[in-house]
């Protein structure tokens, strides 16, 4: 257990982590801890999506829908464009007689690269709007790091927070139902 | 048992895991598989395994060196087990997807134990099932020429847009690369739980990289979450898609007995039919073995047992209704094609359809039967040889006898037919041996995600007054 002793302050701290036993209560020591002490640079680390904890520690609404909408569109006028440019303008082809091209034979192809590019969209999207690939950070220094992918529920408060204090922020979280409160150096 | 006496109550749910367990419970149960010493029998159904498909290897070789004539297609059957095993095996491929994309967006929490294992079966369906058309050109290097827009001067010709094979082609390569990202989305969190257990360096590097660094942040989980919903919307018109689009293979052609409007509802119920038979055959044998009989527990089953028998319900309704369109339509070709898939030299191949896929899964009307695990260990495996003579009989008698009786023929397989589909068997299972022994085969984090859902919501009622749910947990 860390000590908030005079070299722990000289070392690079990057912030403190408080591990609880319940969904619930990270929800609740969360949204303390935001809406009440206006802490700004929190985080959570669960084994599973928490319901509420977003809105409780101020996460904001993933916008990734929006680009995947805009890819799959994407994808749909690049297949139509694609058809139209091989069968019917670089190399027309003529099959019984038919219109070199037609929106009604092309449908599934376009269907399918609209699910193509909107699915490699979500998939690396949602990577790049996490920063991840990361294969470090200062997060998996918490001593019980693997608790959060097993089952504890971890508020972060970042020292980079304006309210950030070593001593206070400690007894806030403690006071909040932390069972174990730990800072963490970066 | 507490439980039997629940599940005859339909106003109560029984727990979808059972035995008490705890969350860390889950974890442990199933990271352990994984982490445990390998056994003995592992190396033997790998050893066993990997000569099969190494025998696939030596079949597919042959065809290569020889040319397709080393199968028993030919004319009049020009497509035959190649593309029965093809649709045969993209069938299966389809139970995965329902479970993974149609049932999270229905909410069905019972999914969560068996959709990791589902969605793998797809995969590796796939795969197998990519094969057959791939080989069927004869020179599969070349075929992205006819296959792929890629510019060549091999042809100097794009592909046909208007032909239902070229929109094969994006069907079934779609469908592998979303069913290989969704199954990877899911396994990222797992994976992670995976490196945070690790004992050795090793282990812990490999499943660092290869969960690419997941903490499980809920600014994570905010874009997780919305991810996974979108795959799953993206995948449910998919799979609808690409066995209606397998389907045109035989329905946009004129020929009596594949040119009807029936095909692509008529074809997805059968695919998910097969697929959840086929679920339901591996899940058995996965459970006994590795003992997860408190995580995929008898309402897995009976759910699953019950969507084969709406399917199977499907898929005989649509003979029924193939046969009356026929007779109907009062087109003389349409009525002998399947006059003679009744009576004819495939009447065998035809009966054999029937009775394992439209009597057969009647059983499962049956409470006991439903829930008896030997019983449904074979009518799982029968349904899947119907189903495997459902394409067969669709292909093959279609076309040893069409419009000329002087073109008729009647189709054999060669033994390379049949060691190439056995081949495609054991690729299956390789691919599964390795999957159980490497990765976490229960989707952790979404059973634990459930059970704390489900934890809440038994609060929230037991302090509404409701006593009756809380009774029977």
């Amino acid at each position: 257990m860390h000590t908030n002793t005079p070299e722990l302050r000289d070392k690079n701290i990057w912030g403190m982590v408080a591990e609880f036993e319940r969904p619930r209560d990270l929800v609740e020591a969360g949204r303390r801890v935001h809406h009440e002490h206006g802490y700004k640079k929190l985080d959570a680390l669960s084994p599973f999506p928490i319901h509420g904890i977003d809105a409780a520690i101020g996460v904001p609404r993933s916008m990734l829908g929006y680009v995947v909408f805009a890819m799959g569109i994407l994808g749909c006028a690049g297949a139509a464009l694609m058809i139209w440019f091989m069968n019917g303008a670089d190399y027309p082809l003529v099959i019984g007689g038919k219109p070199l091209f037609a929106f009604e034979p092309s449908i599934p192809v376009m269907f399918e690269v609209t699910v193509l590019f909107a699915a490699l969209t979500a998939f690396a999207g949602m990577f790049a709007l996490n920063g991840l690939p990361r294969l470090y950070h200062p997060a998996f220094n918490y001593s019980r790091f693997g608790a959060a992918t097993d089952d504890r529920y971890l508020l972060v408060v970042e020292a980079a927070d304006p309210k950030f204090d070593i001593d206070e922020t400690r007894r806030l979280l403690e006071s909040l139902g932390a069972r174990h409160v730990e800072v963490i150096e970066g | 048992m507490a439980d039997l006496a629940i599940r005859n109550d339909p106003q109560v749910r029984p727990q979808l895991v059972q035995g008490g367990l705890s969350l860390h419970d889950v974890t442990e149960k199933v990271s352990s598989i994984t982490e445990a010493r390998t056994p003995r029998q592992w190396y033997i159904a790998l050893a066993i395994t990997g000569l099969g498909t190494a025998m696939l290897l030596g079949c597919l070789g042959w065809l290569v060196w020889n040319g397709i004539g080393i199968w028993g297609n030919n004319q009049p059957v020009g497509w035959a087990w190649d593309i029965t095993n093809f649709v045969f095996w993209i069938g299966i491929g389809h139970a995965g997807t329902l479970i993974s994309a149609i049932l999270f967006l229905l909410r069905q929490k019972w999914r969560t134990s068996i959709n990791r294992f589902a969605e793998a079966m797809t995969l590796f369906a796939v795969l197998c099932a990519g094969i057959y058309p791939l080989f069927h050109t004869g020179r599969p290097w070349r075929a992205a020429y006819w296959l792929l827009p890629v510019p060549n001067t091999a042809l100097s010709v794009w592909p046909n847009f208007r032909s239902p094979l070229i929109w094969d082609v994006f069907a079934v390569s779609t469908y592998l690369t979303v069913s290989l990202l969704f199954w990877y989305v899911g396994l990222v969190p797992d994976l992670a739980t995976l490196r945070d257990r690790a004992k050795s360096i090793f282990r812990a590097r490999v499943f660092g990289i290869l969960c690419l660094g997941w903490r499980g942040s809920a600014r994570h989980w905010n874009h997780y979450e919305k991810a996974y919903m979108i795959l799953a919307g993206l995948s449910t018109p998919l799979v609808l898609s690409v066995h209606s689009v397998v389907s045109f293979d035989f329905a946009t052609s004129i020929l009596p007995g594949w040119h009807t409007t029936i095909f692509p509802p008529y074809f997805v119920a059968g695919a998910i039919f097969s697929g959840f038979a086929m679920v339901v055959t591996l899940m058995v044998v996965a459970r006994w073995i590795w003992g997860l009989e408190n995580l995929v527990t008898m309402k897995h089953f009976e759910n699953m047992n019950k969507v084969m028998l709406a399917t199977g319900t499907i898929v005989g309704y649509a003979y029924a209704t193939e046969f009356f369109i026929a007779w109907y339509s009062g087109n003389p070709y349409e009525r002998f094609t399947f006059m003679n898939r009744a009576f004819g030299p495939y009447a065998w191949a035809y009966w054999t359809m029937v009775s394992c896929n439209v009597l057969s899964p009647q059983l499962f009307w049956f409470k006991k039967i439903r829930t008896s695990i030997p019983a449904m260990f074979v009518i799982s495996i029968v349904i899947n040889i119907g189903m495997w003579f459902e394409r067969f009989v669709i292909i093959v008698t279609s076309l040893h006898r069409d419009y000329l009786p002087s073109s008729w023929g009647y189709f054999r397989p060669t033994i390379f037919d049949i060691l190439t589909f056995a081949g495609t068997f054991f690729l299956f299972l390789f691919l599964f041996v390795l999957f159980t022994r490497f990765l976490p085969m229960i989707a952790v984090a979404e059973v634990k995600g459930m059970m704390a859902h489900e934890h809440m919501h038994d609060e929230v009622h037991a302090g509404a007054g409701a006593a009756r749910v809380q009774e029977a947990h």
